[in-house]
């Protein structure tokens, strides 16, 4: 547990600045097996000729699905899949960390067959005083989706990270 | 039955869906979501040890939140918005109980518009993550 946390200039600089683009995989593969990870039972997110039939180009992605980031096992975490250099981080020195909520706004249907463009970047550092855990540094995040063949942003993410 | 812009009103309730995942069912969502925690699958790890217990993935729930919207929507519609905070801790085999109910209804520029309060419970009543919504209808 943190005596006193202190949001320096140099973690302060890093509001704003975009972190290195990943790439998003949406596949029929990936589709599926997300749609299967949270027990889905809708056919339209297995079977392509019922997602065509509701009016969809491809298995569309499940509810808070936005494609797998490509693993590359020097790139990658092995504990979460996600980019090592692209996923939102300061040097905060605190040990610990929890996942504080996510916000997922969409401008258009995603589908198996999308290839997705991710950029983050760092939008608030702040303390905050928590009975359990004692000082707190949040720390949210924005990665828009754009797809690589229109180039139209299709999503937007907001991560609320806790550090203490 | 999914709902249509007409059939539904401020007030009504989602049917609700609940979830009972065991290490099975994380297993699965580990491998679809990618997270690899061993906080979601193995009892003997560090970070369960210090829990106690292993945990359901936040993103699970986020997940199962957006299945519950997307049951009572159905396909004529799409979610605009979608967000919750992982609050309190789930366990594995305790139902994990998906509600929500429609706050608010309105038109603007052209678009059919509704917002849904959601949250998971569990077999308490404790509310672990609270969550919101915002819908478009076709």
């Amino acid at each position: 547990m943190a005596d006193r946390i202190v949001i320096t200039e140099a973690m302060r600089s890093r509001i704003g600045c975009d972190f290195p683009a990943w790439i998003y995989e949406v596949t029929t593969t990936s589709v599926r097996a997300f749609a299967r990870g949270v027990g889905c039972t809708d056919p339209v997110y297995y079977d392509e000729a019922a997602a065509r039939a509701a009016g969809y180009r491809g298995l569309p992605a499940p509810p808070t699905y936005l494609g797998t980031p490509i693993f590359i096992p020097d790139q990658s975490s092995d504990i979460s899949s996600r980019p090592l250099a692209a996923e939102p981080s300061i040097e905060h020195g605190l040990a610990a960390q929890l996942d504080g909520g996510t916000d997922t706004e969409y401008y258009a249907q995603i589908c198996a067959g999308d290839t997705l463009s991710a950029v983050s970047r760092i939008t608030d550092l702040e303390l905050r005083q928590s009975k359990s855990l004692g000082q707190m540094l949040v720390m949210t995040s924005e990665t828009t989706f754009t797809r690589l063949d229109t180039g139209a942003c299709v999503a937007m993410q907001r991560r609320r990270w806790i550090f203490y | 039955m999914a709902v249509t812009w007409d059939s539904f009103a401020v007030g009504d309730t989602l049917p609700e869906r609940v979830k009972t995942p065991g290490i099975a069912e994380l297993v699965k969502f580990a491998a679809g979501s990618g997270d690899f925690n061993p906080l979601h699958y193995d009892y003997g790890s560090m970070q369960a040890k210090k829990l106690g217990s292993i945990i359901v993935h936040g993103r699970y729930k986020y997940a199962s939140l957006g299945q519950l919207v997307c049951e009572w929507l159905g396909h004529s519609g799409r979610i605009s918005r979608i967000s919750c905070e992982y609050r309190g801790m789930d366990l594995p085999d305790r139902p994990l109980i998906c509600r929500g109910h429609v706050v608010r209804k309105w038109e603007q520029d052209g678009a059919k518009l509704a917002e849904l309060a959601l949250w998971i419970e569990n077999a308490d009543g404790a509310i672990t993550t609270p969550g919101s919504a915002i819908v478009a209808f076709d």
